[in-house]
C-alpha cells in the first residue's frame, strides 16, 4: 500500500525525527509514504480572512499535484499542515467562486475528490489498531503517555472530522494498541500558545507550564504529539517554567511515531537523542524499555 | 468605567469591513461571555474576547485597534468550537489583524528575533509568525 504524503518544511528540518520515525513506522505496518512531487510549504496557518485567497494558493498546489499524480489521498504527519491543506481542500469542495479565483491562478483544474487524511487516520481507519497491536513486538507495558492533541488537529471539528474535538479518543486508541497506559487529563485538547511564542511569550509559556502540570498530576511520564510547534512549546518552554516554580520537574514530549517504532521494535534507534531538549531516555528505562 | 456612544459609529464602515473580511456578523453575540471562559490566552490580554464583539457592537471601533487582545489570540478556535451562536472569533481576530497589516503595520519584525531563538525554533514558528504578525508590504 502506497500513500502521497506532504512531509512540510519542519519535517524535512527540525522535525525530521518526526519523518523519518514515521516513514520507518509506516513500512514496519505494511504501507509506504511516497513524497508529492516538488511540493511547498503549506504556508503554517490557515487564512482565517476570507478574502485572502493568496494563502491559499500554495496549499491548492499540493492538491492538484495530487490528482495529477492519480492520487485521490494526500497522506500528512505534521499537525499543522494537516490543518491548513484539510481546510483550504475544505474550502475548494464547498466554495465554487473561490475555487475558480485560486484554481485558474494556478492554471490548474480540481476536481473535489481529493481527500486530505493524517498518518493518525491511516493506523486507525485505514490499516486499524487492531493491526497496528498484533504487529507490536515491544509492548509499551508500564508507560503512562499523555497525549497532547492541541488544536490544530482537532478544531474546528465539522471541517477536520477526525474526532470528538472536546473529548477525543484517537491518540488513547493507538497508546492502547501499544500496549501502552493512557493517562487521562483535563487540558489534552488545550492550545499551548502556537506561534504567540514569538510575540506573546508569556501567554506560550503560561499554556505551556499548566498542559504539563496536568499531564504530570495525573501521572504521565511523557506527553506525545502530532504537532512539531507543541512539541517545541511544551519542551523548549520548560527551562522557563523551571526558574520561576521551585517543585518543577521536567516532562519529556515526544513524537508519537518515536513511541510507535520503538514499540515495533525500533529499539533506540527511535528515539531522538539530539533534538529533545528534556531527556526522554530516563523515563523509558524506568519503565525497562530501554537498556 | 461610562462610556458614551456616539450612534452615529454604529455599524460604521470600518466595522462593517472587519465584518466583510472575517466573513461573520459581530451581531450574532449576544454576550454569554464562553468564549472569554474558554480562551486559554485571556489572561495576557487586556480586553476579554467578549468584550471585543461588545465594543465593535457599538460602534467604538478604535478601542479594539488600541486593544492588544487580537494579537495576542492563538487562533486555537477554543471561542468557536464553545461559542452557543456559531460566532468564529478567531476570524474577527484576525480581521482585525489584517487591518493593521494592511495598512503597513507590523507587530512583530522576525528578522530582529534573536538568532539562537530562530536557530532552535521549528520552520512553522517563524512562517506562522510572518503571517499573523508582519505586513507582506
Amino acid at each position: 500500500m502506497k500513500f502521497k504524503y506532504f512531509p512540510g518544511c519542519t519535517l524535512y528540518t527540525k522535525g525530521k525525527d518526526f519523518d523519518d520515525s514515521g516513514r520507518a513506522a509506516a513500512e514496519k505496518l505494511g504501507f509506504s509514504l511516497e513524497e508529492l512531487d516538488e511540493w511547498t510549504c503549506c504556508g503554517a496557518t490557515f487564512p482565517l480572512a476570507a478574502d485572502n485567497n493568496m494563502a491559499l494558493l500554495s496549499p491548492s498546489r499540493a492538491l492538484c499535484n495530487t490528482l495529477k499524480a492519480g492520487e485521490d489521498r494526500l497522506v500528512t504527519l505534521c499537525a499543522v499542515c494537516h490543518n491548513v491543506l484539510k481546510r483550504t481542500n475544505h474550502v475548494l469542495k464547498t466554495d465554487e467562486a473561490r475555487r475558480n479565483t485560486v484554481v485558474s491562478f494556478l492554471e490548474e483544474s480540481y476536481d473535489p475528490k481529493v481527500e486530505v487524511t493524517h498518518y493518525l487516520e491511516v493506523l486507525r481507519d485505514i490499516i486499524g489498531f487492531e493491526k497496528v497491536a498484533e504487529k507490536v513486538e515491544k509492548p509499551l507495558a508500564g508507560l503512562r503517555i499523555a497525549p497532547f492533541y492541541g488544536c490544530l488537529l482537532l478544531r474546528p471539528a465539522a471541517e477536520m472530522g477526525m474526532d470528538d474535538p472536546d473529548r477525543p479518543t484517537i491518540f488513547e486508541g493507538l497508546i492502547k494498541a501499544l500496549g501502552a497506559e493512557v493517562v487521562d487529563y483535563p487540558l489534552k485538547a488545550e492550545c499551548c500558545g502556537a506561534f504567540q511564542v514569538l510575540n506573546s511569550e508569556a501567554t506560550a509559556t503560561r499554556c505551556s507550564a499548566e498542559i504539563l502540570e496536568s499531564a504530570r498530576k495525573n501521572g504521565a511520564d511523557l506527553i506525545i504529539t502530532a504537532c512539531p510547534l507543541c512539541q517545541f512549546n511544551l519542551e523548549d518552554r520548560q527551562k522557563e517554567i523551571a526558574e520561576t516554580a521551585a517543585a518543577f520537574k521536567p516532562l519529556p514530549v515526544l513524537y508519537f511515531t518515536e513511541l510507535l517504532m520503538l514499540a515495533l521494535g525500533g529499539g533506540k534507534e527511535a528515539i531522538s537523542k539530539d533534538r529533545h531538549c528534556v531527556d526522554p531516555f530516563p523515563a523509558l528505562r524506568a519503565r525497562g524499555l530501554l537498556e | 468605567m461610562l462610556l458614551k456612544l456616539d450612534p452615529s459609529k454604529i455599524r460604521c464602515e470600518e466595522i462593517r469591513d472587519i465584518e466583510t473580511i472575517a466573513a461573520d456578523s459581530v451581531y450574532k453575540c449576544y454576550q454569554c461571555g464562553k468564549c472569554s471562559a474558554a480562551c486559554p490566552a485571556a489572561p495576557e490580554m487586556d480586553m476579554l474576547p467578549n468584550q471585543v464583539i461588545r465594543y465593535l457592537q457599538l460602534g467604538m471601533y478604535e478601542k479594539i485597534l488600541e486593544s492588544n487582545t487580537p494579537w495576542v489570540c492563538a487562533s486555537c478556535l477554543q471561542c468557536m468550537t464553545v461559542c452557543p451562536k456559531g460566532v468564529d472569533l478567531a476570524k474577527i481576530m484576525e480581521a482585525v489583524r489584517t487591518v493593521h497589516l494592511r495598512r503597513g503595520e507590523n507587530k512583530l519584525n522576525i528578522n530582529k528575533l534573536d538568532e539562537e531563538y530562530k536557530a532552535r525554533a521549528p520552520q512553522i514558528a517563524m512562517i506562522a509568525g510572518l503571517r499573523k504578525f508582519q505586513s507582506l508590504s
